[in-house]
């Protein structure tokens, strides 16, 4: 066992990649300064050299679609998007191409492509260099999302995104990189073989979380537990496929629902999970009405007195649920 | 409005006159004439069997445009990867796609090249090195750039074809894409098969040049402006620039002038809906006909008649309306197996 933080594990992740799969390349803004993607790809151009590791032109467009041509010729390349803003100029080739291309062409061919756009919020960045659009994503048949929330995540799902032969969305998120766990040697992983995971068995209220929402779940899980109240935390991991057994069955157990997601409201992934409960959970279950914590509708504020309005914090989540147990709600 | 004219680098450009069939073999020429009649007519089957409605969704046909993809054919491979838009089939037919297989996935029969999921908008046969041509205006020009980093990363010798239109030039992704592709020096041909119409639009309308090739200009990218209808002339732009990227050079941009006898998608000329499209410029691109132009050439050099091209032509719509009776049995693709094709490795 080593100790990683989540940016060294996804390091780790890279490292495992380009050693052992000479179709692997690494291509997008920034890749050749620390200046982007923090220590997420350290010195990765210098072990493995400028051709593998490809600093781009300011074209997100042609870089992203130039990736996905490349996987129809027998390359495993990673795209990085140092912000997720900035991959919506990338829309055309991830959702008009990529996700599409095996149905058009009856499954006989797939961009085997990993699309890394980082979620890079708070720090009065503003509107634009701040979105979380996962949901976006998983709207589009043909594209796989995953989101790791935790350590080991965030480097066994970028390992498992790129040997899947598919197009992947991996979203990771700066808010994070700090946290610290122990990990064996990296290996391979099949895609297909993860399911959503309990990170913390209870039976007073399921607590549904996917990346950075997964972890201010687990940040309050001992004051829930100081308050009487036994939460079982479900980490989505991958939200596109949808995978409702784990989610239905726990709720099935608690009988409360509380969703939390870093994403808006509306046609949204909580919006999502919560339906599928609604739809595979008999009503008479329910001890209280399902529930939800996003973003308020608006794009994010600049300042920083705005922020700490906009954006959930452990004692808003708290708050929130304890008030479903005090009100039963 | 203003009667619509060519600027003078177009008219010189283009001829009804014969062709300069320079040092290319009878056999050879005969080959590719052979071809164009086949691409042609199998496009005049096409638009008939979507006036009767054998054919469902838009079709795009190219008649008029047959020897720009038969001259650069010529020299592609199979290990080569071509990309294509919405009016690729003459692209595909002249890699030697499977005649049958190819109307199979027109009529969306599951025997086709794409298992029917595509129709005409959609084709795919990496068998024979055409690796995607889809709707979107200008989607695959990235891809193909990528392609060809690929064969550049694998360190292989071969070449990627980007297929693009005088409207997909206009798309920011194309620039994009033509920036990419010379900064890493990848081994791409852009063809830019200018047709002087976006779908309806005249190119006078919608830029302020009727040519393109000022594109390569401004990316550094080394290009060759050709007569489209001229089969020699292509073939010979292909040739260089085909073996120059073999030998590690390119990018490279050949933009070849042509025209479209038919509008924009399915079976009329359009003359009505096509701004600036006149009947009198239909005469005048008529006149300019790849294959006729071609056949005056042989005839005179080689001392071919015209009953011997008629009985050509006869051999070919035999093997044409085999291909499309053959295909017209086969069965739709199945619902129940369709799901599978979201992910082709799960």
């Amino acid at each position: 066992m080593n100790k990683f933080t989540y940016s060294s594990a996804i390091l780790d992740g890279y490292n495992f990649l380009l050693t052992n799969y000479s179709e692997v390349f690494v291509i997008g803004q920034g890749l050749w300064s620390p200046w982007y993607v923090g220590n997420t790809m350290k010195d990765l151009d210098k072990k493995f050299g400028k051709k593998r590791i490809i600093d781009t032109p300011v074209s997100e467009g042609a870089v992203t679609g130039a990736a996905i041509g490349a996987s129809l010729n027998g390359m495993k390349p990673i795209v990085v998007h140092p912000r997720m803003d900035f991959m919506l100029y990338a829309i055309d080739p991830i959702v008009n191409q990529a996700a599409k291309w095996s149905y058009m062409f009856g499954g006989q061919s797939s961009p085997s492509i990993t699309i890394r756009g980082i979620i890079n919020r708070g720090g009065e960045q503003g509107a634009q260099h701040s979105q979380a659009l996962h949901s976006w994503f998983a709207h589009i048949p043909g594209l796989k999302v995953v989101m790791p929330s935790t350590v080991s995540d965030a480097r066994d799902l970028l390992i498992a995104s790129v040997l899947s032969g598919q197009p992947v969305i991996y979203i990771d998120d700066r808010w994070l990189y700090d946290q610290e766990d122990d990990l064996l040697p990296a290996n391979k992983i099949n895609l297909n073989s993860i399911t959503p995971r309990i990170l913390e068995k209870g039976d007073s209220i399921t607590l549904v979380g996917c990346g950075y929402t997964t972890f201010l779940l687990r940040k309050i899980t001992q004051k829930l537990k100081s308050h009487k109240i036994n939460p079982e935390i479900i980490d989505m991991r991958i939200i596109n496929p949808f995978n409702k057994e784990l989610i239905t069955n726990s709720v099935k157990k608690t009988g409360r629902l509380f969703v939390l997601d870093g994403g808006w409201g509306p046609c949204g992934i909580s919006s999502e999970i919560i339906t599928s409960v609604v739809e595979n959970v008999p009503p008479k279950i329910f001890k209280s009405k399902p529930s939800r914590m996003t973003l308020p509708f608006t794009p994010a504020p600049t300042s920083k007195v705005l922020e700490a309005e906009y954006y959930p914090s452990k004692e808003k989540v708290f708050g929130f649920i304890k008030s479903i147990f005090d009100n039963n709600l | 409005m203003k009667e619509y004219s060519h600027n003078s680098e177009l008219e010189s450009l283009t001829s009804e006159l014969e062709i300069n069939i320079d040092n290319f073999s009878k056999n050879e020429l005969l080959e590719m004439i052979s071809k164009m009649i086949l691409i042609r007519n199998s496009e005049y089957k096409i638009a008939e069997g979507r006036k009767y409605g054998l054919v469902g969704g838009p079709v795009h046909l190219g008649i008029g445009q047959e020897a720009i993809p038969v001259g650069i054919s010529k020299y592609l491979t199979c290990k080569d990867q071509i990309f294509g838009g919405h009016r690729s089939h003459a692209h595909i037919i002249s890699l030697g796609v499977d005649l049958k297989s190819f109307f199979a996935e027109i009529l969306a029969k599951s025997s086709g090249i794409s298992k029917g999921m595509g129709g005409s908008m959609h084709l795919f046969a990496e068998s024979v090195g055409f690796y995607g041509s889809v709707p979107i205006v200008g989607g695959t020009v990235p891809l193909a750039t990528g392609s060809a980093l690929a064969n550049k990363l694998k360190r292989e010798k071969n070449v990627s074809i980007a297929y693009l239109g005088d409207g997909a030039i206009e798309e920011g992704i194309v620039h994009e894409s033509l920036n990419f592709a010379r900064i890493n020096n990848c081994p791409i041909i852009f063809i830019v098969e200018n047709n002087l119409f976006s779908s309806h639009l005249n190119i006078k309308l919608r830029q302020p040049k009727e040519l393109t090739y000022r594109f390569a200009k401004s990316n550094d990218i080394e290009s060759k402006l050709i007569d489209g209808n001229n089969l020699p002339s292509i073939c010979k732009a292909s040739e260089e620039f085909i073996k120059r990227c073999r030998n590690g050079e390119g990018p490279f941009f050949i933009e070849a002038v042509t025209y479209r006898w038919l509008g924009h998608v399915d079976w009329r000329e359009d003359i009505d809906v096509g701004i600036r499209r006149s009947q009198k410029d239909l005469i005048f691109w008529k006149k300019r006909d790849p294959i006729l132009r071609l056949k005056k050439s042989l005839i005179k050099k080689f001392n071919l008649s015209m009953d011997e091209f008629k009985l050509l032509e006869k051999e070919i719509q035999k093997k044409i309306d085999k291909a499309w009776n053959d295909a017209l049995k086969d069965e739709s693709p199945e619902w129940s197996k369709t799901k599978k094709y979201v992910f082709k490795n799960n």
